[in-house]
């Protein structure tokens, strides 16, 4: 687990750098949260949202063609952890060492557990403006939005190769390395989840 | 405790295990909601996966392991059943 890993006053200044003005955070109003966001930080969370729920959704209507019937009991055809280390890491295991039970529990549960996945991120997707501007959220909203931006933060740390808490990746990649955007994407989005735990506690 | 009854009344457990993304005052307040721990207990068992890699957070028969499991993999905590610890 980790610490919000900022704000610390450098980290901040070194991050609008690279990306302006993406430190939005949101606060507590009645009966939820409330944040501004500007336009490039909506769409930073619209594409990443989206990505996720395509990767979660794509994946397993390819599995519902394959096997109708099993579709519509709510089975997943999956028996198999993922091949892509993203869904490995979303959809996980919840057996270690009896891949047995693992592959019974996981065509008991996948389909419900993807279908929540892209449940929380189509509520983020419809209530934040693709232009930005004033979201305010409900409580049974801000618990969805809580849910898609861990999502999205597990898949940046698979991406991004995040396995050590007190690694510090912004000294690791090269300047021009193209995933020293999204790792300041991915903290940010732990800034802003923070806020969103303070907001609702 | 190699007794086969000892074995097959020890309770079925659910294990959630440390990683490097989940933030700390999350992993403490989906322990509250999915549980109803309260927060000092809550507290605790996110301190000890964070500091010993993992710890048991709730117990039962298998089945509400099992959905327990479930629950924490929509929170995207990483928790396993066991019947052994």
């Amino acid at each position: 687990m980790t610490w919000e890993p900022f704000p610390e006053d450098d980290d901040l200044s070194a991050g609008e750098r690279h990306e302006p003005g993406l430190a939005a955070s949101f606060r507590s109003v009645p009966g939820g949260a409330a944040a501004f966001f500007e336009q490039p930080q909506a769409g930073v969370i619209r594409s990443l949202v989206s990505q996720v729920a395509e990767l979660v959704s794509a994946d397993a209507e390819a599995a519902g063609e394959a096997d109708n019937l099993e579709a519509e009991l709510g089975l997943s055809s999956h028996a198999e952890p993922p091949d892509d280390p993203v869904l490995a890491r979303l959809l996980p295991d919840a057996y270690s060492g009896d891949p047995k039970a693992a592959a019974e529990f996981r065509r008991y549960t996948e389909e419900t557990l993807r279908s929540g996945k892209v449940a929380s991120a189509q509520v983020v997707l419809a209530s934040l403006p693709p232009g930005g501007g004033e979201v305010r959220l409900s409580e049974p909203e801000c618990q969805q939005w809580l849910r898609a931006l861990n999502d999205v933060r597990l898949a940046l740390s698979v991406r991004l190769g995040i396995t050590d808490e007190d690694e510090d990746l912004t000294e690791q990649l090269a300047a021009d390395d193209p995933r020293s955007a999204y790792l300041w994407v991915y903290q940010w989005l732990a800034y802003l989840q923070d806020s969103l735990l303070e907001a609702l506690t | 405790m190699t007794d086969e009854k000892s074995v097959l009344d020890a309770p079925w457990v659910t294990v959630v295990w440390n990683d490097p993304v989940n933030l700390m005052n999350y992993v403490t307040y989906v322990f509250q909601r999915v549980f109803g721990y309260p927060k000092a207990k809550a507290e605790k068992l996110m301190l000890d996966v964070h500091h010993k890699g993992k710890a048991v957070v709730s117990s039962g028969t298998r089945e509400a392991m099992e959905r327990d499991a479930e629950t924490l993999h929509g929170y995207g905590l990483w928790a396993t059943v066991s019947h052994d610890s």
